[in-house]
């Protein structure tokens, strides 16, 4: 398959289960919304070393929120349901409540309850207060610039992590266009977030090591520097590879991020320097979840 | 199906206890007329005082001058309950689920112990509202009471749960004993409001003659619970669902301290 001069791998990329879960974070200005979502969404790269992937998923107008304030909603991923709970509450903890003006409230219905400011409550030291509405509870904590007010529980649900694209292009600057053009595209879908820096990892990895602590090492097969030395995936001419790993709600939310993302750097072309696109192949070791490349682009 | 509507055939001698009706959903139209109701020292078949119309066993009308009858709606669960006029003593007891409307008055210790379900008073109520019975040590638990009119003395009495919400005004010791919970009236409260009150919330739209000396003043503020929580009344069909009376900045008393203290009284300011 070629979509304007670009080769699409016969491959599949390789996802893996999660439980994820999704928070709204409102303020008195979206500014101030945006500093607490970064922060609790910050070192939430990879589940290898994070504990979660975390990211924004998307802005929300006044009208969206609980609260009638513009706010950010964010999704955490993590591999177990304790894991998610412990690092949502750690991270409500230190990054919500700490941020002036800020809200915090559930942003999935269903699911399993999961602790959102069910244990940050004991922060007031008594003087907290809670407040039955809808049938949601909610908690009033005192904090030094007012009240810092938060719901109780959010829902934990079934996710997919690990989808992923592999972008290979002749230079690394056209590399990383590509990738910011495919970001940008598939930001706008719902439901999905791209949990690397600015989307974008460039340290991909395969599993396992020589080395017997690690369980994951760079993927050699796909670093341009070791063309010559490795079993390579890279023919002469690619100079540069980077991979967008989408972590969604559903399969079905990773099939739509991963089409906008490569429909968006096929736009670019062979022309832009895009050579090929290709994807995480494990040979099935990572996850029961594949995506494969030719059947999403179909 | 239509309600089933029961009318009064004369207003009864004695206080009719209609705590049986509550298994209306349960029966036919047969079984309910047939229920035995308690009047005075006497016990009358239900078709004896009320004459019966109507099939929906879930729906159910009261008609004609129903002020001696007490315990409508006690314990109910999914009943939808329409009292024509002014009812007695004890309307909605315990009542779990469901709707009771009284587009009249009630007396004494309306809702009180309630758990669930929308008690509305077109009228005013009388003393206790929500409260808990003599001897008990938690009033109203759980729904939502809406009155248009007045509330009498020790409204909210120990209320440990749910949302009192008086369009009128509000007698002595409006929120006394309160638990937790929230009691927002739109009117003026009499004297010694929140008397003893240990956590929850009593929300007013006008300041009272005197806040009590065992309450600390905290300053205004704009609390960001305020616009969820009216959002939360949008449904209802009163004053309190209208964004224009929804607020979100108030002074702000805390107390009781001679009591627990964690609670307060939040009074409109803008």
């Amino acid at each position: 398959m070629v979509i304007n001069g670009v080769h699409i791998d016969d491959t599949f990329a390789e996802a893996f289960p999660m439980k994820a879960t999704r928070a709204i974070i409102t303020a008195q200005n979206l500014e101030w919304a945006y500093h607490s979502a970064r922060a609790m969404t910050g070192f939430a790269t990879s589940v290898i070393a994070c504990g979660c992937e975390a990211g924004i998923e998307r802005e929300l107008s006044p009208e969206e929120t609980p609260d009638g304030r513009p706010g950010v909603a964010v999704l955490i991923f993590a591999m177990g349901g304790k894991g998610l709970a412990k690092q949502l509450e750690t991270r409500a903890g230190q990054c919500v409540l700490t941020s002036p003006t800020s809200a915090l409230f559930a942003g999935i219905e269903g699911g399993k309850p999961i602790a959102l400011g069910k244990n940050l409550r004991f922060f007031g030291d008594g003087f907290q207060m809670s407040k039955k509405i809808g049938g949601k509870r909610y908690w009033r904590i005192p904090v030094m610039d007012g009240e810092f007010l938060t719901e109780e529980t959010t829902g934990m649900v079934d996710a997919v992590g690990g989808g992923n694209f592999l972008i290979l292009a002749e230079s690394q600057p056209q590399a990383l266009a590509a990738c910011e053009v495919a970001v940008a595209a598939m930001q706008k879908i719902p439901n999905v977030i791209m949990p690397f820096p600015g989307g974008v990892v460039r340290s991909g990895s395969k599993v396992g090591s020589k080395y017997k602590a690690l369980n994951a090492s760079t993927n050699d097969a796909f670093c341009p520097t070791l063309k010559g030395v490795t079993k390579t995936q890279l023919s002469p001419e690619i100079e540069s590879v980077m991979e967008i790993v989408i972590d969604g709600l559903t399969k079905e939310d990773i099939d739509k991020a991963m089409r906008a993302g490569i429909e968006a750097v096929c736009q670019l072309g062979a022309g832009a320097g895009i050579r090929r696109i290709s994807a995480g192949n494990y040979g099935g070791k990572l996850g029961p979840f594949h995506f494969h490349l030719r059947e999403i682009m179909a | 199906m239509s309600a089933l509507t029961l009318t009064l055939r004369a207003e009864p001698r004695q206080r009719v206890d209609m705590s049986p009706l509550s298994a209306a959903k349960e029966l036919t139209v047969a079984e309910i007329a047939a229920l035995k109701l308690w009047a005075g020292r006497r016990r009358y078949r239900l078709d004896e005082l009320f004459q019966l119309e109507g099939d929906d066993t879930t729906r159910l009308v009261l008609r004609g001058d129903c002020r001696k009858l007490d315990y409508v709606g006690r314990d109910a669960r999914d009943l939808d309950i329409t009292v024509e006029g002014n009812v007695g003593a004890y309307a909605g007891m315990g009542m779990r689920s469901g709707t009771l409307r009284i587009e009249g008055d009630t007396d004494l210790f309306a809702a009180c112990e309630l758990r669930g379900g929308l008690v509305q008073i077109d009228g005013s109520a009388g003393d206790f509202l929500g409260g808990a019975l003599p001897g008990d040590k938690r009033g109203m638990r759980g729904g939502i009471v809406l009155v248009k009119g007045d509330a009498g003395d020790r409204c909210g009495d120990e209320l440990r749960r749910g949302i009192i919400l008086v369009e009128g005004n509000a007698g002595d010791y409006c929120g006394s004993r309160l638990i937790a919970g929230t009691i927002a009236v739109m009117g003026q409260v009499g004297a010694h409001p929140g008397y003893g009150l240990r956590r929850g919330t009593l929300l007013l739209w006008q300041a009272p003659a005197a806040i009590p000396p065992t309450y600390g003043d905290c300053g205004t503020h704009t609390l960001g619970f305020l616009p969820l929580w009216f959002a939360g009344l949008r449904h209802l069909d009163s004053r309190f669902a209208d964004p224009a009376n929804a607020f979100n900045r108030a002074r702000r008393y805390g107390g009781d301290l001679a009591s627990v203290g964690r609670g307060e009284i939040l009074v409109r300011a803008d």
